[in-house]
């Protein structure tokens, strides 16, 4: 019961990464492209999560917060840029 | 066995906001519009995804473990931010926009985004 959810919902994650991928490589303009990155890295979180409850093991959720926190700092520095022309003034 | 179930119930609820948000990614017609599909889905969507963890592990005789709610708060408070830096970014540069979307702050003011 719990893994045919588990790898249901890995299929669901996986089609929305490729929604996402194809977004960041069509996307008319740079915040698209942001935006769509921004988004991937949020449902790698849900993705490393899932990953954790599948194998059982404590051990992902450092992972997961580490990269909320990096790509928090990734998305406000290239919009940064994209605002000022500079990230640190 | 119930709670089997309940976590697979919140794994999957999670896993199907994170897909519609992404395909809310994909399938609207301007930036504008495509701000509000992933930005509220996809914390909506690990929210889900973080419960059913909870659940889950809470329940393995090991105690109750909360940490993952740490991910949870980080993403709710950072979400709204980089989606607000984000629609700054898109008024600045001016970009393109379907009729429907609205454009408020041009009508009432004489700068072009509001300034």
């Amino acid at each position: 019961m719990l893994s045919l959810a588990i790898e249901a919902a890995f299929a669901m994650m996986s089609l929305a990464l490729l929604f996402n991928l194809w977004r960041v490589v069509r996307g008319p303009d740079l915040p698209d492209r942001i935006l769509a990155l921004d988004t991937m890295y949020i449902n790698t979180i849900a993705l490393i999560v899932l990953y954790g409850v599948h194998e059982q093991s404590g051990f992902y959720f450092e992972a997961a917060l580490l990269i909320a926190v990096m790509g928090f700092v990734g998305t406000v520095a290239v919009v940064k840029y994209l605002l000022r022309g500079d990230i640190v003034e | 066995m119930l709670v089997e179930i309940i976590v697979s119930l919140f794994l999957l609820i999670g896993a199907a906001f994170a897909l519609i948000g992404s395909w809310g990614l994909v399938h609207l017609p301007d930036f504008y519009m495509r701000l509000h599909g992933p930005t509220k889905a996809t914390t909506l969507g690990v929210g889900g995804m973080i419960v059913g963890s909870v659940i889950f592990f809470s329940t393995q005789g090991e105690g109750i473990s909360l940490h993952e709610l740490l991910i949870t708060l980080f993403l709710f408070i950072t979400a709204p931010v980089s989606a607000h830096m984000l629609a700054k970014a898109a008024l600045h540069l001016q970009l393109e926009r379907v009729e429907k979307t609205r454009d408020v702050a041009r009508k009432n003011t004489s700068g072009p985004c509001g300034k």
